[in-house]
């Protein structure tokens, strides 16, 4: 096998964070950086993922890239380890820029570190875990896409992901809560309570360019008569988009921001939008980097809040919505979080007609979108889509009327493969549906 | 001849038996020395609930999804797996052995029942064969030492066979079965044959992480 497998769909592909990041490189650097890693970062659970990994190919089935690319075999779980940590261990480091710039386009744009194939290799080898070595290299060396190399940036600079700046964030909670006010006129987003019981969080997103989402948050919030609060300062935002690129240190500096902010404000406990990624970083990744178990303050992604707030009856639904719907397990939250059973009480308890689509549950297909990939931006969208075929067909195989997506990137992504794929579906978050059927008063 | 036959059958065996045991418990505690000291956390992640929750579902055909999306597959691997260690261990001229050396004297499978596993694991191991070379997933993986492996594992049975219906120069079949055995069992530790000590551990870890932290199934 030819060292670098630039494909031909990859060689079509520009990606300037890559190349002028390429550019730079030398072999020595790479060298030393690759032996940095992996000789700092990694252990004997790499090495025996490498060794234990007996060249089966069951973990391909698992992968929606592979599914949808033909079975095309380079794009299997394994073939893309191949590709990448297996080249980097058979050369012992000695790999050149160009291998370095194929490497960080497969680990960023050809796996969504969705853990699918865990479940499908009889060992439980998590490739997930490998290609996000490969993007710890890939970032020490300066070869990461550039929009999400930006996103990092953003965070980076002001600890969102969206360049959000301080006096905007709070101009947004403001001005969705006067736009509230003229439907429910006593509604209240409550800035900076302290000793709330509950810290609301969001990505950002949310106030760049889908401030509805915090009117129906504020709208279910106040209905039910929570006892919440949203941040004024930094640490508002949730997202991490550095967990992707394997900037772990930012990595930290936004959980511990956020974590610091909850406790701040004395609250109970976090009660964060739908969004996937966030959650995993805030419950399974961040944490971990600073050291905690799990997360220091409790953390409930909003299906849960929602499962729990239509149990306790806090809100009432006249009436179900009446379309035919079917849901997306979003990985972060059902195979990342159990949420499955408790998502379909919810949509069960708020629409008429509910369509599973299939597979479900944890062995769902990928949106495609996650792990950072809808991130690295337009150079990589139409390889997005071609990459996720599976996915429209399984989303054309329910008829339903309506996608529910309780997740952010996957709502994104499967926006774009609705479009591209010319299926007529509305898409939708649960808290749309939510905010549509149920009863509100304040 | 028979000097060698002494040979492999005395120190070859002993040095075979020494590098399996000494290799394997080398590689499992410079595992855990490595982990305590590089990845403790996988410690504290560590589950013995759902690890064993875990390999349960791997343990039983048809257990999990991957095994029903490949039927004939499931059934080549576990049957293949069944023979590998059932044969050699419980074989009557092995048993003899065993008696003969350490007066351990254990229970033993009829010779015509060894026989047919014996055919079938070879059989096993053509499909794998076969696999590999037709299935484009799996031939992309596939480097040399692969079918290295498919051959050591099956030589010792196939010689074996051989001596035992003494179809030609019984010595030279048996001499040939030892030592292609005492291959198998020195190269388990040192190469992907490994997995067979170290998929309790990584398979556990997986079922500890998606049950204890995710709450969810990894089958």
């Amino acid at each position: 096998m030819p060292e670098c497998a630039v494909n031909d769909e990859q060689a079509k592909i520009l990606d300037e964070g890559i190349e002028k990041g390429g550019a730079k490189l030398d072999n020595k650097q790479i060298e030393e950086t690759i032996k940095s890693v992996l000789d700092n970062e990694t252990g004997e659970r790499l090495k025996i993922y490498v060794d234990t990994c007996v060249h089966c190919g069951l973990c391909s089935d698992a992968c929606h890239h592979f599914l949808s690319m033909g079975r095309d075999p380079k794009y299997s779980p394994a073939g893309k380890v191949k590709r990448t940590l297996g080249e980097i261990f058979k050369k012992k480091g000695k790999v050149s820029p160009e291998f370095i710039k194929s490497a960080s386009i497969i680990a960023s744009t050809e796996c969504n570190l969705c853990r699918r194939c865990s479940m499908y290799c009889p060992f439980g080898i998590d490739v997930a875990y490998m290609m996000k070595v490969v993007r710890r290299i890939c970032h020490k060396l300066g070869v990461t896409a550039l929009y999400i190399q930006d996103t990092a940036h953003s965070h980076s600079v002001t600890m969102n992901q969206m360049w959000v700046k301080e006096d905007e964030w709070v101009d947004t909670l403001q001005w969705q809560e006067e736009d509230a006010q003229a439907e429910l006129p006593k509604l209240r987003i409550p800035i900076e309570k302290e000793g709330a019981e509950i810290m609301y969080s969001v990505i950002a997103p949310e106030p760049k360019f889908l401030a509805q989402l915090i009117y129906q948050a504020a709208i279910i919030m106040n209905t039910a008569k929570i006892d919440w609060t949203m941040p004024a300062t930094p640490g508002w935002d949730n997202s991490d988009m550095a967990m992707y690129t394997g900037d772990f240190e930012i990595m930290g500096r936004l959980k511990r921001s956020h974590f610091d902010t909850a406790a701040r404000l004395k609250v109970k406990k976090i009660v964060m939008g739908e969004c996937g990624h966030a959650f995993r970083s805030v419950y399974d990744v961040g944490n971990r980097w600073l050291g905690w178990k799990m997360p220091p303050v409790p953390i409930i992604h909003a299906i849960e809040f929602y499962y729990d707030l239509l149990k306790a009856g806090k809100i009432k639904i006249p009436e179900k919505f009446k379309k035919s719907v079917t849901l997306h397990d979003p990985c972060n939250v059902i195979r990342g979080r159990g949420l499955a059973d408790k998502a379909r009480y919810v949509v069960n308890e708020l629409c008429d007609n509910f369509i599973e689509m299939h597979p479900n549950r944890e062995h769902n297909y990928c949106c495609n979108a996650g792990g950072g990939v809808i991130n690295c931006g337009p150079p990589f969208k139409n390889k997005r889509m071609v990459s996720n075929k599976v996915k429209a067909d399984q989303l054309i195989a329910t008829g339903a009327e309506v996608l529910l997506s309780p997740c952010h990137n996957c709502h994104s992504g499967l926006e774009d493969i609705l479009h591209h794929y010319k299926i007529n579906m509305e898409i939708k978050f649960i808290s749309d549906i939510i905010y549509e059927v149920m009863e509100k008063s304040a | 001849m028979h000097d060698l036959y002494n040979f492999v059958r005395g120190p070859l065996a002993w040095t075979a038996f020494f590098i399996f045991i000494a290799g394997s418990l080398y590689r499992i505690i410079k595992m855990f020395i490595m982990v305590k000291k590089k990845e403790s956390f996988i410690f504290t992640f560590w589950s013995w609930k759902y690890s064993l929750r875990s390999i349960m579902h791997w343990l039983i055909p048809f257990g999990t999804v991957n095994m029903r999306k490949h039927p004939f597959m499931t059934i080549v691997t576990f049957t293949f797996h069944i023979c590998l260690i059932i044969v050699p261990l419980f074989l009557f001229s092995h048993n003899l052995l065993w008696d003969e050396s350490w007066n351990i004297s254990c229970w033993s499978i009829p010779d015509p029942v060894a026989d047919i596993m014996t055919i079938i694991l070879v059989l096993c191991t053509i499909f794998f064969l076969v696999r590999r070379l037709k299935e484009p997933e799996v031939r992309f993986l596939s480097t040399a030492s692969d079918y290295f492996l498919l051959a050591i594992v099956a030589l010792p049975f196939l010689t074996g066979f051989i001596a035992y219906h003494q179809w030609s120069s019984y010595q030279f079949w048996l001499i040939l079965h030892i030592v292609t055995g005492e291959i198998m069992l020195m190269a388990i530790p040192f190469t992907r044959l490994s997995h067979m000590l170290f998929a309790p551990f990584t398979r556990g870890y997986t079922g500890s992480e998606f049950g204890g932290v995710c709450h969810s199934r990894d089958w």
